[in-house]
Formats: structure tokens, C-alpha cells, sequence
């Protein structure tokens, strides 16, 4: 009876900790999600220029990253491994809508004109207004032009701020090809601004 | 194109990029505006229900978008076919009033020809008018 009793009671401790564990993971999981969310939304809205694409991927991608929270073993950032997942769900996206006709049709990107209306605050007069929009415009034209990889380097490096090292553990590509990319995007830029080539 | 290799101003292409004043000024732009846009966004509460709705609003336009087209598609083939119909009523009734001016003609023709050896029949010389009337007893007897 006590060999018994001692045996359910250490049970119980240990299903108490599983418990305690999983709440914990749940919690630090939680945390993640409310820290990183915006993110990765506004790095996918940059990438689609479709509000609702861009939501839909980010709750794909927490789903995904929920799922495999076991697997991460923390060999990089969480934002990192956020963003590989959401950048594979882009590319999936994309992908698996093999009928050109319904992905230019179904498309709710907005077009460019709308998508420069969000000023940069800060600016004074109508006049930097107006010049910082134009700017703002161009740049959007030139990341319209860019390659699938080319427009996420640039993003991950312009937008979201990424070092050279952060963005080559994201996309899975060496830090030379995420400087060539970065290069070519510069270039296109540049180009659509006006400046040398 | 080695980007770890200076150009002639012992520059990497990337550096130089990055220290064009316009470009620089440019991609700060270009990050606050999609920043702007991505906090603007992220705030916005979305519920299923408005998912719903645009996809209800989509399938409304699809299904508006088929019914026009397969109406103006059965509506052209339903004007050819009508055309078909009153092409063919109107060459049957043509080739009825060609049998029956035919008809009519060829009528005309025995009616003129009856009249005519009947009038040549009767018509004999004064001469031989005895020998006629013989041949009509006979036929008579």
C-alpha cells in the first residue's frame, strides 16, 4: 500500500510538470507570436502588397511555427525561423497556384499609387511630401521589377533591417548571393530613381 | 561579378550603392511608408465575417460574370438558329410559289393548246366541209 501510494504520487509529480511544461512552452510561445506578428505581417504585406494574402500567410505561418515549436532548436533567432517559414509559405503560395490566369485575376494587390500613399512621418512641408512619395513610388516600381529572391533580400535588408547573416540563415542562401541579389536590387533602384547604373 | 572585389574607386558595388545620398534617402522613404502601412494594417481588426463576405461578394461576381457571358453566348446562337429557321420558311415558301407558277404555267399552256386544235380541227376548208361532216357521222354512229 505505501510502495503504491508513493509510485501514484510521483506520477503525479511528474504529470504536474509535463503540465507545468506545456503551459510554459504555451506561454513563451504566446509571447513570441505577440512580439514577432507584425513583423512578419508587414514583411509578407511588403512581399504581396495584399492585405488579406498578407494575413492569411502570417496565421499560416504561426500555425506552422505552433506546430514545429518542439523541433526549434534555437540555432538562430526566433524572428529568423519565423521569417524562413513565412518566406517558404510565400513561395508555396505562389507555387501552387498553377493557373496564371486566377492568380492575376484573384489578386487583391493594391497598385502602386495606393501603396505609396503611406507617407513617411516626420515630413514637414507639402513640398517633402510630395518628393517623399515620389521617391517612395520609385522604389516601389523598382521591387515590382525585382526577381522572387531579389525583392525578399531587399525587403528583409531595407524594410525589416536584417544583417547579411540573418537574411542568409532565412532565405537558405550563402552571404555572397544575398550580396549579389542586394546588388542587383540596388542597382534597379538606382536606375528607377535616376541615378548611374 | 565578385561583390568582394573594390571597383576602381576601391569600393564594393554594394558599398557604393549604399552611399548614394538619394538612394540612401530613398530607402528610408520607402521603410517608414511600409512601415506606416504594415502598423496601419496589423491594428485593423479583420473577423471571419468580413472574409466571408468578400468571398461571397467574388462568388456573386463570378457566378454574375458567367450567367452574362453564357446568356450572350446561348442569346448569339439562338439569334443564328432563329436566323436559320426564317431563312429556310422562306425559301420553302419561294419554292412553293415557284411550283405553283410552274404549275399554273404549264395549266395556261394545255388550256392553249386544247384551244387551239380544237379551233384548227374545226377549221377546214369551205371545199371540203362535205367530207368533214361525213367524218363527224361517222364518229357519231
Amino acid at each position: 500500500m505505501a510502495a503504491g501510494s508513493v509510485v501514484e504520487a510521483m506520477t503525479g509529480a511528474m504529470a504536474d510538470d509535463a503540465a507545468g511544461a506545456a503551459q510554459a512552452a504555451a506561454l513563451e510561445f504566446s509571447a513570441i507570436v505577440q512580439s514577432h506578428r507584425p513583423q512578419i505581417f508587414r514583411f509578407l504585406l511588403a512581399s504581396t502588397r495584399d492585405v488579406d494574402l498578407a494575413e492569411t500567410l502570417t496565421q499560416e505561418c504561426f500555425l506552422k511555427a505552433h506546430r514545429n515549436w518542439e523541433s526549434f532548436r534555437g540555432e538562430s533567432t526566433a524572428m529568423t525561423w519565423l521569417m524562413r517559414i513565412a518566406i517558404n509559405l510565400q513561395k508555396d503560395h505562389w507555387r501552387n497556384r498553377r493557373m496564371q490566369f486566377w492568380r492575376h485575376t484573384q489578386t487583391n494587390s493594391v497598385d502602386l499609387d495606393e501603396a505609396s500613399d503611406w507617407l513617411p512621418s516626420g515630413e514637414s512641408s507639402i513640398e517633402q511630401q510630395l518628393l517623399a512619395k515620389e521617391r517612395v513610388k520609385q522604389v516601389w516600381q523598382a521591387v515590382k521589377g525585382l526577381s522572387e529572391r531579389q525583392r525578399t533580400v531587399f525587403l528583409l535588408r531595407y524594410v525589416e533591417e536584417r544583417e547579411l547573416s540573418e537574411i542568409a540563415q532565412a532565405t537558405g542562401l550563402s552571404e555572397g548571393t544575398v550580396k549579389a541579389h542586394l546588388s542587383r536590387a540596388l542597382a534597379r533602384v538606382r536606375v528607377e530613381l535616376g541615378g548611374k547604373r | 561579378m565578385n561583390f568582394n572585389r573594390g571597383n576602381q574607386s576601391g569600393t564594393t558595388p554594394l558599398a557604393d550603392a549604399e552611399n548614394d545620398p538619394l538612394l540612401q534617402q530613398a530607402l528610408r522613404d520607402f521603410r517608414s511608408s511600409v512601415h506606416a502601412w504594415g502598423d496601419s494594417e496589423v491594428s485593423r481588426v479583420r473577423t471571419a465575417q468580413d472574409i466571408r463576405h468578400r468571398s461571397w461578394r467574388v462568388a456573386l461576381g463570378w457566378a454574375l460574370g458567367c450567367f452574362l457571358i453564357t446568356g450572350t453566348v446561348s442569346g448569339g446562337f439562338y439569334q443564328r438558329h432563329l436566323h436559320q429557321v426564317a431563312a429556310g420558311v422562306a425559301a420553302q415558301r419561294a419554292a412553293e410559289h415557284q411550283r405553283q407558277l410552274a404549275q399554273q404555267q404549264s395549266g395556261d399552256e394545255e388550256d392553249l393548246l386544247a384551244t387551239v386544235d380544237s379551233d384548227v380541227s374545226r377549221e377546214v376548208p369551205a371545199a371540203m366541209e362535205p367530207l368533214a361532216q361525213l367524218m363527224v357521222d361517222d364518229e357519231t354512229k
